[in-house]
Order: structure tokens, then sequence, then C-alpha cells
């Protein structure tokens, strides 16, 4: 699957859902872009890498979400 | 002190060395500044995290914000974003975000690396550690987002030291002290350590899997890192030979030239050494005894409990013939309550490059957990929903009297059409030959 193409189904994906929720398991992305875990965290990663996505972690849980998405970042002023 | 904390004064009137006295030590530190510390952080942090504490004890309540979306760049983990909900009354505590730094293999540092740690985090943390936290991994506690990078930066370029794994990681992988120093050792813990720490980067610090995974090394199995019971993947050391008898170091035990467990317990007199009650009498399989002046072992009924080897180390030695056995699934609060893992490979010689280990065991594991696992399962949880036989599927490992911890206990094993000589398929009449309809 071509990167571009890959973001698009995210951000597509991810932006539907966004009135129900803004951070997603890693496993809900690959679902996403339908490849198996190995294949989708290349793509993923290179979404964090560009500032697509960005990582919330709880320190025991790591979520993904689109950058900005939800309360925390304005909440915490870290926008 | 900036707030009163009178609860928290409590605390240190126990018998036992108290945080809050230490708390307190590093409060009055930063307000003296006597090494005329750039302090990037307020000051106050450290009387802003006791106000705080003691605010959450008198509310019974946290006031922590946990969980967030600070890191540093590239990095989904190592950095664990904390905020407190009354950020005007506690200023110092706003951002209180923890840093897990990666723990050198078996925690040998020089005092020179700690002194740099420690001065980085005086600098531009609050001074606090978590020396160190449950993984291994040093924790500096209370940091703000702006100081995050600059941290990472120094640690990574003048320190030499990463970060840690949290999250959905890898964790940051943990060995016993090994060879280093220890003669029960049957492979090089830190060795193999550093290599998968350094061959799974990507895993430790790019999230990706169901949830935490984490790798620990004991050197034998006296177990000193705890790994049957606080790791996904165990790696614990074990030899296939037989243990090496020093008959003449035997007699010496036994005629009180030498004190038993190293002097362990010497602090009472636990009276003359008695070879039969405190060592053949207390072997679990029964498989020694003296034969005259000759202590015997019957070695393939050995189970590696290792205590006579503790208790005589000078006449009892680790076999020649070393290796690692593989045991997966382990962790304390698990579905069922408390679960140590399971052996799915009795020995394997741990030479470096370590490519069966990883290839054969490790990466199979992996893929299928990252497929099969459930949001937050670890391996061992999948372990118990998916059975055994899965597992062995995954990793094509052959089944092995070994692997069985008592016999019966799952009695449900379902065969394959292709495991069964001629498939389902039967003759029938050949069938009715030796059986009534």
């Amino acid at each position: 699957m071509e990167y571009e193409e890959a973001k698009k189904m995210i951000v597509d994906g991810l932006t539907k859902k966004m009135k129900t929720k803004t951070k997603f398991y890693f496993n809900d992305l690959a679902k996403i872009i339908d490849l198996k875990p190995r294949e989708a965290k290349k793509l993923i990663n290179q979404m964090i890498q560009d500032g697509t996505l960005e990582y919330w972690s709880s320190g025991s849980t790591s979520l993904y979400g689109l950058k900005g998405a939800g309360k925390q970042a304005h909440a915490e002023h870290e926008d | 002190m900036k707030h009163e904390t009178p609860l928290l004064d409590q605390l240190e009137s126990g018998p036992w060395p108290s945080f809050v006295s230490d708390m307190k030590q590093e409060a009055e530190r930063r307000a003296k500044n006597p090494d005329n510390i750039e302090y990037q952080i307020p000051v106050d942090v450290v009387e802003d995290i006791m106000g705080l504490l003691e605010l959450s004890y008198v509310h019974g309540r946290t006031h922590w914000k946990h969980g967030g979306i600070v890191g540093v760049f590239g990095y989904g983990g190592g950095v664990i974003g904390r905020y407190c909900d009354q950020p005007e009354m506690f200023p110092g505590v706003a951002h209180f975000h923890t840093m897990r730094i990666a723990q050198p293999g078996a925690k040998f540092y020089t005092t020179e690396h700690l002194r740099n740690l420690c001065d980085l985090w005086d600098r531009r943390g609050s001074g606090l550690t978590n020396m160190h936290g449950s993984t291994g991994d040093i924790i500096f506690l209370g940091t703000t987002t702006k100081q995050i990078e600059e941290i990472f930066f120094e640690l990574t370029h003048n320190i030499g030291q990463d970060l840690g794994g949290s999250g959905s990681n890898l964790r940051t992988p943990a060995d016993c002290i090994g060879q280093a120093r220890c003669e029960y050792a049957c492979y090089d813990t830190q060795d193999l350590c550093y290599d998968l720490t350094m061959e799974y980067q990507d895993e430790l610090h790019r999230p990706a899997f169901p949830y935490k995974f984490k790798f620990k090394m004991d050197g034998c199995p006296n177990g000193c890192v705890a790994s049957i019971a606080r790791s996904d993947m165990a790696f614990i050391g074990t030899w296939r030979d037989d243990i090496k008898i020093d008959q003449e170091a035997v007699q010496a035990y036994i005629g009180g030239e030498f004190v038993p467990n190293a002097g362990a317990h010497s602090g009472r007199d636990w009276g003359a050494f008695d070879i039969q009650k405190e060592v053949i009498g207390l072997c679990p399989t029964e498989c020694m005894w003296m034969d005259g002046k000759e202590l015997k072992i019957d070695n393939k009924e050995c189970n590696r409990c290792m205590h006579c080897i503790n208790v005589m180390p000078r006449a009892l030695r680790i076999g020649d013939d070393r290796g690692l056995s593989v045991l997966v699934g382990g962790k304390a609060p698990i579905l069922d309550g408390a679960q140590l893992c399971t052996l799915i490979v009795p020995f394997v010689k741990a030479e470096s490059p370590y490519t069966e280990i990883k290839e054969n065991i490790i990466e199979p594991i992996w893929d299928w957990w990252m497929e099969e696992g459930k949001n937050r399962e670890r391996l061992g949880e999948l372990m118990k929903r998916q059975g055994m036989q899965k597992l062995l599927e995954v990793t094509g490992l052959e089944p092995d009297v070994r692997m069985v911890q008592e016999p019966r206990t799952n009695p449900y094993i379902f065969w394959k059409e292709e495991e069964v000589e001629g498939g389902w398929d039967r003759d029938i009449n050949e069938f009715r030959k030796y059986h009534q309809r």
C-alpha cells in the first residue's frame, strides 16, 4: 500500500470517529488500513514522523490520535 | 516549608526511613542551592509536590491527571505525562512528567555516571528519582514539557544514555549481574540483555504491541531477577550435563571446615552442619545420597532447585554444558491472579548473535501476539485464551514432557486431521472386525 493512500484512509477513518473518541489503539489503525501489524507499523510510524498522528501514553498503554485532536493538548497548553 | 503537611509529617514517625524526610531534605537543598545550580523548573517543585500530596490525603482523592501526549520526537515511550488539577495552588507541579531512563545492564554504573544523571536531573527536573522502578529503569520524577527534549539531548549526547520503554512497548530488558560477579551464571546475561535491547530498538521506542512486553534474564535458576514471575519472556540459565562435585570440599563442609551458604546465615548458632538434614533431606526430587564418604547425585532427576549448590558452593558447581531455558507468559495480576511463566524451550545454547532465540522464539511469538492479542492483553493472557497448543503451533516447537507442569492439568487436547495417521477416514469393515455394533 502506498503511504499517501494509507494516510488518507487513517485520517478519514479517525476523523469520522472524532465525535465519539480521539485516541485509538494501534490495532484499530491497522484494521483501518487492513494490514498486518508489522506492515502497518512502518506506515503508522511515518505518520508520526510527519506530524499526522501523535502518541498518547498513560505509562502502561499507548494510544494514537490525529495531532492536536481531543481536549488535552489545549487544556494543558501543549498546543 | 511552603505548605503545612501534618499528615505527611505523621508518616515520618514510623520505624522505617520515610520518603517524606527525603523530600523535605531535597526541598531545603533546592531552596538554599549551595551548588548554585541554574534551576530550569520551579525551585519550589518539591514543596509543591508535598503540598499536593497532603491535599490528596485530606480529600482522599488524587489531584493528578495522569497520561499525556508529551514525549521526545519519534519516541512513543520513555516519557509519561502528568499534570496537576490544582495548578494555581501548586504551580511548581502544574507539569510533573516522569521520564524513564534505561538502566545500564545489571544496574552497573560508575559513580561518575550516576553523578552526571543526578546533576542533569537537579538542573532540569525536580531532583526526585526512583532508583529503580519495577522494570528496572531509573525513574526521573517530575519535569516540565519544555525540558523533555533538552533532557533527552543531554542524556543521549553527553551521558550516553537512552530512554527506557513505557506504554505498549518492549520495556527496558532487565538482567541479573550474571558472569560479571556470579559463579552460578550459566550464560552472559548482560550480553544477551544488551543484544536484545539493541536489536529491538524499534519495539522499545515505537509502540505497536497490544500491551507491554518484558524480557528478563536470570543467569541461573536462583532467579535473582525473578524473571519467571515478572516478565513475559524469561531467560533462565541452566546446564544439561552433571553438577560438578568436589568430594574433598563436601567433606570439608561436613567437618565444619567450610561454613554452609558461604556464611550467609551466620548471625546465630544453628549447630553443626548436618548434610543429611540441610541438603540431602531437602532435595525436592530426592536425587542425592551419601555412598560412604561420597556424595552422589542422580543428575537426570535434578530439577535445578539450586539448594545444594547454594548451601555448598565450594563443593558443588553448575555443569559445563551451559545455556538457558526460555519461559513465557508470566506476570502478576493476570486474569486468574498471578501467573508464572510457562516453559517452552528447556535448553538452548546462549551464544551471540542469539539468532535461534530471536528468529525461532521471540519473533514468531510477537507476530502471533500482535495479530491475535486483544488490546491490553498480555502474552500470558493470550496463551490462556488460545492455549498452549496454539503457542506451540506458531513457534513450531515440538511438545516436550518438560513443558507439562503436572499431569492431567489439561486433558482437552484437540488433534488435527493432519496429525493423525490416516486422517479422519477409516475402514469401517476393518473396524467392525474388532468392535461389534
